[in-house]
């Protein structure tokens, strides 16, 4: 990853940052596409999740990922503590992996 | 002297519960930022790499998905696109908290450096105006520090540690990003077009270059446009189902915010 690679992914992003704030009063947003928006939001959450949970490359990341985070998640709809959580979800996947599963 | 006045009075504003949450959650990402550092560095990066990453880009996911790509042996171009294409969602993020993020031009610059899932999704769940930006900031900030903190941490750690698969260590981001999304997949439609979403991406991922297929999971959208509007017939209809009662309720309370601002 050259300096320039992270630099141009820096500006791009600070750029995606910045439209709304500056652009809130000039533009608009009708109370429906706002909706829409925030739930675009999600949609890109959770696809992200998905993603990066049972997928490398372009390929399945194996059980071990999975679990874990299947792990997390359960812990969280039981409002378990955040870091809590995240350790949880990191062991189940390592215990996993101790024991052969890919 | 004056910010720091003001980050104390702002922090007041929180009640205790959102405090509490704000301060696992930046301990929870600690242990993500110090994963990424690790998982990039034993991977074979130099370590200022993720450090110098982590401080400009300041976005967990795009930092994962680029340094992924490049792991995986793809280009940089492809790294920075993909960087990009997850990136793209804050857009829609920074309409949604514009109105924390008035004031002076450079509080504005600042602000939006720091709007991520973390600082976004916190300042939704705020009732007033006065929490939101409070919350907002208190969480950006807050994690800004620590988020780096941690990956100079992990990117120490990583030429210690061989193998980060071993410790599970990539499964702490994923588990953080669903742990986050969780409280706002109480809408039908909403989780529906997720659910949706989801299989889409997954489905993708084979055949699309890397970041390509989340992009391509806002297809679930389509379900919500639909519930949305089936939303609308049923309140006139005065149904008093559950589901149309949370979904007015927010509704109500996205009015009210607008009236505020």
């Amino acid at each position: 990853m050259s300096l320039l690679a992270i630099v141009l992914l820096a500006a791009g992003t600070y750029a995606f940052r910045l439209v709304g704030p500056v652009f809130q009063h000039r533009l608009q947003i009708p109370d429906r596409m706002q909706r829409l928006l925030s739930v675009a939001a999600v949609v890109l959450l959770v696809a992200l999740v998905a993603t990066a949970a049972l997928t490398e490359g372009h390929g399945f990341a194996g059980w071990a990922r999975p679990s874990g985070v299947l792990v997390g998640g359960v812990l969280a709809i039981r409002r378990a503590p955040f870091p809590l959580v995240v350790i949880a979800a990191a062991a189940t996947t390592a215990v996993l992996r101790l024991c052969g599963v890919p | 002297m004056f910010i720091l006045m003001d980050m104390y009075s702002l922090w007041r504003t929180l009640d205790r519960d959102t405090r509490r949450d704000i301060a696992l959650v930046c301990l929870a990402d600690a242990i993500v930022g110090a994963s990424f550092g690790a998982i990039a560095v034993s991977g074979g990066m130099r370590p200022w790499v993720p450090v110098v990453m982590s401080l400009l880009i300041f976005a967990g996911g795009a930092q994962f998905a680029a340094v992924g790509v490049v792991l995986a042996g793809g280009s940089p171009v492809a790294a920075v696109v993909a960087g990009l294409v997850l990136n793209a969602r804050l857009l829609p993020f920074g309409f949604t908290v514009a109105d924390v993020l008035d004031g002076r031009w450079w509080t504005r610059l600042l602000g939006a450096h720091v709007m991520i899932d973390e600082s976004v999704a916190f300042a939704l769940r705020q009732r007033d105006r006065q929490r939101r930006r409070a919350a907002f900031w208190a969480c950006g900030l807050g994690l800004f520090v620590v988020w780096n903190l941690a990956v100079v941490l992990g990117a120490l750690a990583g030429g210690v540690i061989g193998d980060t698969g071993a410790l599970g260590l990539d499964a702490a981001f994923p588990t953080v990003l669903l742990a986050l999304v969780l409280p706002s997949l109480t809408g039908r439609g909403t989780r529906n077009a997720a659910l949706l979403g989801a299989v889409v991406a997954v489905a993708a991922t084979p055949f699309l270059p890397a970041g390509l297929p989340v992009l391509l999971a806002l297809a679930g959208l389509v379900l919500a446009g639909r519930s949305a509007t089936a939303t609308e017939t049923t309140a006139t209809e005065t149904t008093a189902s559950e589901t149309t009662a949370s979904e007015t309720t927010s509704t109500t309370q996205t009015g009210s915010t607008r009236e505020a601002h």
